[in-house]
């Protein structure tokens, strides 16, 4: 697929700085003294909407194989998926990631294998990509906030990478962990979540074939602000649950604590399955708005892939493991 | 003079600048990839700010000595409420229109019956929608009884009394935003620190009047 290539700044992403400039000077001479210091406080910790950049397009990666795995719903557009992010790492604005990513390092990357497996250490990416085939899934993506994207991955089964650590009998879950480099990450300076960020799966789930590890998008490397080097994808589960830029994986035989169950146990579980019976406390989670659409689409069970995974849950209660 | 004829309409332009923007980067594709959350999430926070500058300006005549500055009081109240009014619309329209289903098509008795359903179920089913609701209705006597007119029937002390409800429209318009953010509760608090030092300011001066004769005896 052809990606037009996107210019570096629109002009009109510059004069709303402008405009921005003016609302501080009206509030500075609307008000005085005490208040107006925390006036500017709001409006100077506010970013600037629309100001995001997507992401330059990166390395083309060679010999991605088509897959059956794929929607042929029409993808999003490479800005969409490149400038608006959940990545609280890089800032808790949509934008910021796009922004605050992109001199973020992601080469030489070392992921690092531990817990119940035979096969422990530290590896290169490069030794976590050798020998695996490259597939491009186009997966639909469900947030948790209510909105969608379809999304063309590039990526391999996370399969293939947890046969070759050898797990035992007694993995009973997989843990990934993010990078946690305060330095590179700027978000990881305000105690929002507990860093660094956490998720899980069941063993099952993770060997499902659904279930990919991420390096690519578009046909081309991962965008930092997309979770580069290495994210998970896992389509039938909310958002959250596809932790990015990978840099621990431990095989455990108990649940693991993920970090937005950590952070709200009433409204995030461990499952996180998209379920539209099974509302969030402060929202329904019945529709969805597809993101360039206005129109909201009904959100599917398990997110349109309940044929493929549905039997990972016969007997559980998906209301109480949401 | 220099103040209502010079820096009153500018004031005023100024004030519509944030929609205007909002219009402006929402036809060129200037906003972000999900334009309408960021039109409901804009007009939100205009609305907070607004209220904070109205409830801000008291206060601050008080501690600076430019009485002048009450004259902007009632400008930056109905454009708390002109930004609560359209943050009210785009969440019908872009949250609960958009959400129905049209089995008769969009132009129909049953759109308005289900829109009126899908509006009315929110904001009994989520507090957060309940908390926005109600401060968004304690503007509306607010707005109504605006006017020099409206003053004046009522008279100044009950005008006075009903307009305290604004006390209560900031504190449910910063618990509604506090409730609505997944984790970084930040900006929340700081609206909320805004609100509570105006309102502690009020709070102090108030109790300061009521201790003065005592002292005087």
């Amino acid at each position: 697929m052809l990606i037009k290539r996107p210019a570096d700044i629109k002009s009109s992403e510059i004069t709303d700085k402008k405009l921005y400039v003016n609302r501080r000077e009206f509030i500075q001479a609307a008000t005085g003294t005490a208040v107006a210091a925390a006036a500017t406080g709001i409006l100077g910790s506010e970013a600037i909407l629309g100001a995001s950049t997507p992401a330059p397009h990166g390395r083309k990666l060679e010999g991605v194989k088509k897959s059956t795995f794929s929607t042929d719903e029409k993808p999003n557009k490479w800005e969409d998926i490149t400038t608006y992010n959940n990545y609280y790492e890089f800032g808790t604005d949509k934008d910021e990631p796009s922004q605050l990513a992109r001199n973020f390092k992601t080469t030489p990357w070392t992921v690092t294998v531990d817990g119940e497996c035979a096969k422990k250490g530290a590896m290169n990416l490069e030794d976590v990509l050798k020998g695996k085939t490259l597939e491009e899934r186009i997966y639909r993506h469900r947030c948790v906030e209510r909105w969608s994207m379809i999304i063309p991955w590039i990526g391999f089964p996370l399969s293939d990478f947890i046969k070759q650590c050898e797990p035992t009998s007694k993995a009973k879950y997989i843990e990934f962990t993010t990078l946690g480099d305060s330095k590179q990450m700027p978000g990881l300076r305000s105690p929002v979540l507990r860093w660094p960020y956490v998720e899980g799966l069941r063993l099952d789930e993770a060997m499902h074939p659904l279930t990919i590890l991420v390096v690519g998008l578009y046909g081309e490397v991962l965008p930092n602000q997309d979770g580069a080097p290495l994210r998970l994808a896992v389509p039938w589960k909310y958002g959250f649950k596809h932790i990015k830029s990978i840099v621990k994986v431990r095989f455990v035989e108990k649940q693991p604590l993920n970090t937005w169950q950590d952070q709200a146990a009433n409204e995030y579980g461990f499952y996180a399955n998209v379920n539209p019976a099974v509302d969030h406390p402060r929202w329904s989670q019945a529709t969805e708005r597809r993101i360039g659409e206005f129109l909201m689409r009904k959100t599917l069970m398990f997110n349109g892939y309940g044929d493929q995974v549905a039997s990972l849950y016969t007997g559980l209660d998906l209301r109480r493991n949401y | 003079m220099f103040i209502t004829r010079v820096l009153k309409p500018v004031v005023f332009v100024a004030s519509l600048g944030p929609v205007a923007w909002l219009i402006w980067a929402g036809l060129t594709g200037n906003l972000s990839a999900n334009p309408l959350s960021d039109l409901t999430n804009e007009t939100g926070v205009w609305t907070l700010r607004f209220l904070c500058a109205a409830l801000a300006i008291t206060p601050l005549r008080r501690l600076t000595g430019w009485n002048p500055l009450i004259k902007f009081r009632r400008m930056a109240g109905l454009f708390a409420f002109f930004y609560g009014t359209l943050h009210f619309l785009t969440y019908v329209i872009a949250d609960r229109f958009a959400g129905l289903d049209f089995p008769n098509g969009i132009v129909a008795w049953t759109t308005v019956q289900n829109l009126a359903r899908a509006v009315g179920e929110d904001i009994y089913k989520r507090p957060f929608i309940t908390v926005g609701f109600t401060a968004w209705s304690t503007m509306v006597p607010l707005a109504a009884t605006s006017t020099a007119g409206m003053i004046r029937r009522l008279g100044g002390k009950k005008w006075n009394q009903l307009h305290r409800l604004v006390y209560a429209t900031a504190c449910l318009g910063v618990l509604h935003y506090w409730w609505l953010v997944k984790a970084d509760v930040r900006r929340p608090y700081t609206y909320g620190a805004v609100v509570a030092t105006v309102l502690l300011l009020r709070l102090y001066r108030s109790r300061a009047r009521v201790a003065a004769p005592a002292l005087a005896r």
